[in-house]
């Protein structure tokens, strides 16, 4: 004997009303069968039949009204060997929102990422003695770390558009075809959506691609692979598929080409858990981060400024090089005011404390180098030596790394702090053609200066 | 009617032209397969009802001789990835109903350890690679993965399930040029179950025969009876064989119908009680295969009740594993969300 339970027709649904009966006691039903009609405020659904048997009782009449979920509304004589329907739902599976996750250590936001952080405190590899520094351009750091991971790795591969044979939009993968062939570093057509989501497929099956984007202006078409695919499947598979890829490409404001292609993404993607952000300011880091970035497990979004590409700085040579993810960088030492940086920022902040000195307020710049996870102990312990914070980005103020990173700070050192955290940032408009309206618009050496002095209080 | 004695059987309807054979052992399956996936349906609607799985559950009940017809020529290493109508296909790929029904229910023997879902399963080992809740973004996934596959050179394939509402999305389009202007071993499978959720395809589809949907790329694409598996079986072969000899990406028209709702909280009234009927009656694709094997004199009624007491035997073993097994424990609130790095 089977009961046959007032089912819910949503997960909202509590109660209802049983509107018709199809069947009569006495009846043969089989699965599939309509057996009955249940309304509720929002609609009227057949009920089917699951087992087979005969319909021995109704328990509530047609008709009945606030009829609770999981209530018996009918008999059913089953035949052998038909399982009678588990025990009722709130016995067995409890209602989630209920129960307290009472074992489950809250953990500070962007730090689900806790656990591939080492016990070991990260540093940067140490440089071998007789290793050379090279004068290198990020343009070339970046292509560097590419040919050499895909030296290293036949799994790698680079697709985007114009990566091939125009050598890279902006030069970046220029020499590569040439080495790797068209296998390896594949021209895509303009199809952002499309070519994200072939690059987490392939992902999924344990190659490792490096997806460019010509800039992130244009990965927002593709911006559903990158999080709903790549930056959720892990957890979603229980640990079970990994997808090791890497999202790289300028970002952020390059120089007068307007709204749409100047915006700075990294509070969106370091806002996503499942994904690693990095965004680096020197050459060295461009490459030791991007080499990083290719041999990591997980989904990584790079992210590039276009007006660096050209820079020179010191790389070293003839090692492999390496740079840790999930490490800040202290560019300049001081103990009068923290400025934290990242990316193109960081070079506008140093060029601030060089003025800063000058005027007798020392300031220690701390460069971020990885979003997520973010290295937030470096910042709090520069925020306890110096008392005062000022934080520098190319992105909009509302929800940016700035105000993440002061929330950090007034959560772990808020006693240490001398006055109120300053955040520098695009000025909260869409980023205007016009000369003198972009440079308003976008963070500046004399904003810095500006938002050290005042928490300063000079 | 037979041909000659070998015990070839053909499609009554509407391809009846003799060409889908099956002998009595493969039938048997087919038939097995096919009720599995019912009953698993069925009951995980019970248990729907009965709030034991929550959210959305978009049950495959109607649609079960595609996923079953293409698995039958599916190839060690070939890849099956799908949207959120998955139970099917991870039953017809030998995922163990016992793990998909308790990951129906949240619970800790789910294949996804309670974390997924419905929509969102995955089997490295079965070549199943999800279960994807974002309509349409399968089939760029899809495509991927059979650029790996023409990347490592292996001669596998990739099996992409879309439906007919998944058709109209862009990344469909973008994923159907790279496939065929780089010839990579993608199968586009279109589970034409007549309704995008409420929006019928002749009120959403400029084209409705989406066969046609590639042919501005130039990939080939034919309509199948969905509700027959022999003609799904030989339409999946062919396509495979095209796919695998590096003719590029083929497309599978399944023309189809689900008789459940689009999920378990549509009540389903952008279509009437008889057009649902008139299917079951004349198209059920169990039915098909059950009146083969009698025809055919390879399975009696007992025989027959003998395999629905068998299925519904595990399905209720899966039910009971599904309702037993634990909620995950609150440790696992923070594990996967990334892979840890060895240093």
């Amino acid at each position: 004997m089977t009961d046959i339970l007032m089912p819910a027709l949503s997960p909202t649904m509590e109660e209802g009303t049983l509107a018709k009966w199809h069947v009569k006691a006495g009846d043969t039903v089989k699965s599939g069968d309509v057996i009955a009609e249940i309304e509720t405020d929002k609609a009227t659904m057949e009920v089917e039949a699951v087992d087979e048997g005969v319909i021995s009782e109704i328990l509530v009449a047609e008709g009945a009204q606030e009829v609770k979920v999981n209530t018996p509304i009918a008999r059913l004589a089953g035949e052998a060997g038909a399982s009678p329907p588990a025990a009722a739902p709130q016995a067995a599976a409890g209602d989630p929102e209920k129960q307290p996750p009472e074992k489950a250590q809250p953990q500070p936001e962007g730090e689900g990422a806790v656990a591939v952080v080492p016990a070991e405190p990260l540093k940067d590899p140490e440089l071998p003695a007789g290793v050379t520094l090279a004068k290198v351009t990020i343009r070339d750091a970046l292509r560097d770390a590419m040919a050499e991971e895909m030296r290293r790795d036949p799994d790698v591969f680079l697709m985007g558009e114009e990566v091939a044979e125009y050598q890279g939009a902006y030069k970046v993968s220029r020499g590569l075809l040439e080495e790797f062939g068209a296998r390896r570093v594949i021209d895509t057509p303009i199809t952002e959506h499309g070519f994200a989501g072939l690059g987490v497929g392939a992902a999924m099956t344990g190659l490792k691609p490096i997806v460019e984007f010509m800039t992130f202006n244009f990965a927002m078409q593709a911006i559903d692979q990158i999080i709903n695919s790549a930056a959720k499947t892990l957890y979603m598979s229980g640990g079970q598929l990994k997808t090791s890829i890497v999202f790289r490409g300028p970002n952020g404001a390059a120089s007068r080409v307007a709204a749409q292609h100047s915006q700075d993404y990294a509070s969106w993607y370091a806002h996503v858990p499942g994904l690693k952000v990095i965004a680096p300011y020197d050459a060295a880091d461009a490459k030791g981060l991007l080499k990083a970035a290719i041999r990591d497990p997980n989904p990584v979004v790079f992210l590039e400024h276009e007006m660096l590409y050209g820079q020179e700085f010191d790389v070293p040579e003839g090692i492999d090089w390496v740079v840790p993810i999930g490490k800040a960088k202290v560019r300049r030492e001081g103990n009068g005011v923290t400025i934290v940086a990242y990316s193109r920022m960081v070079g506008l902040s140093l060029k601030a404390a060089e003025i800063l000195a000058a005027e007798g307020l020392e300031a220690e710049v701390v460069d971020l180098r990885t979003l997520r996870p973010l290295d937030h102990a470096t910042i709090v312990e520069s925020v306890k030596k110096t008392g005062r914070l000022v934080t520098v980005e190319e992105g909009w103020g509302p929800f940016g790394v700035g105000a993440y990173v002061a929330a950090k700070v007034v959560e772990e050192a808020f006693d240490w702090l001398d006055a109120p955290p300053a955040r520098v940032c695009q000025e909260d408009v869409p980023l205007p053609y016009a000369a003198n309206l972009e440079a308003l618009s976008l963070p500046s050496v004399e904003k810095i200066v500006a938002a050290a002095k005042a928490v300063a209080y000079r | 009617m037979a041909r000659g004695q070998t015990g070839e059987v053909a499609r009554r309807k509407p391809n009846g032209d003799g060409r889908f054979a099956a002998d009595k052992d493969e039938l048997l399956r087919f038939y097995r397969e096919m009720l599995m996936i019912r009953r698993f349906e069925e009951r995980a609607g019970q248990l729907y009802g009965m709030g034991l799985i929550g959210g959305f559950c978009h049950l495959y009940i109607g649609q079960e001789a595609i996923a079953v017809g293409v698995e039958a020529v599916r190839e060690p290493g070939d890849q099956i990835i799908t949207g959120y109508r998955d139970h099917g296909h991870m039953l017809a790929c030998g995922m163990d109903p016992k793990e998909v029904m308790a990951e129906l229910t949240g619970r800790i023997g789910g294949s996804s350890r309670g974390k997924g879902g419905s929509m969102h399963m995955f089997s490295m080992e079965a070549g199943f690679y999800g279960g994807h809740g974002i309509v349409g973004a399968q089939v760029s996934l899809g495509t991927g993965l059979a650029l790996a596959n023409k990347y490592r050179g292996d001669g596998r394939v990739s099996f992409t399930y879309f439906g007919d509402g998944a058709a109209n999305q862009g990344q469909v389009y973008e994923s159907f040029n790279m496939a065929e202007l780089w010839s990579l071993p993608a199968i586009y499978v279109i589970e034409n179950n007549q309704y995008a959720m409420g929006t019928s395809v002749e009120r959403s589809s400029a084209l409705v025969e989406l066969s046609k949907r590639g042919a501005s790329f130039n990939i080939p694409g034919e309509q199948v009876d969905g509700m027959d598996v022999l003609a799904v079986r030989d339409a999946a072969r062919k396509a495979a064989e095209h796919a695998r000899s590096g003719k590029g990406p083929y497309i599978l028209e399944m023309k189809t119908y689900r008789y459940r709702g689009h999920s378990m909280s549509d009540p389903a009234k952008y279509r009437t009680r008889e057009e649902v009927d008139e299917v079951r009656k004349t198209r059920d694709p169990i039915d098909h295969v059950e009146e083969l094997l009698e025809k055919h004199g390879w399975a009696d009624a007992a025989g027959l009740k003998e395999i629905d007491a068998e299925v519904k035997r595990i399905v209720a073993d899966a039910a009971e594993f599904a309702r037993t097994s634990p909620e995950p424990d609150p440790s696992e609130l923070y594990t996967d969300v990334y892979t840890e790095v060895r240093a």
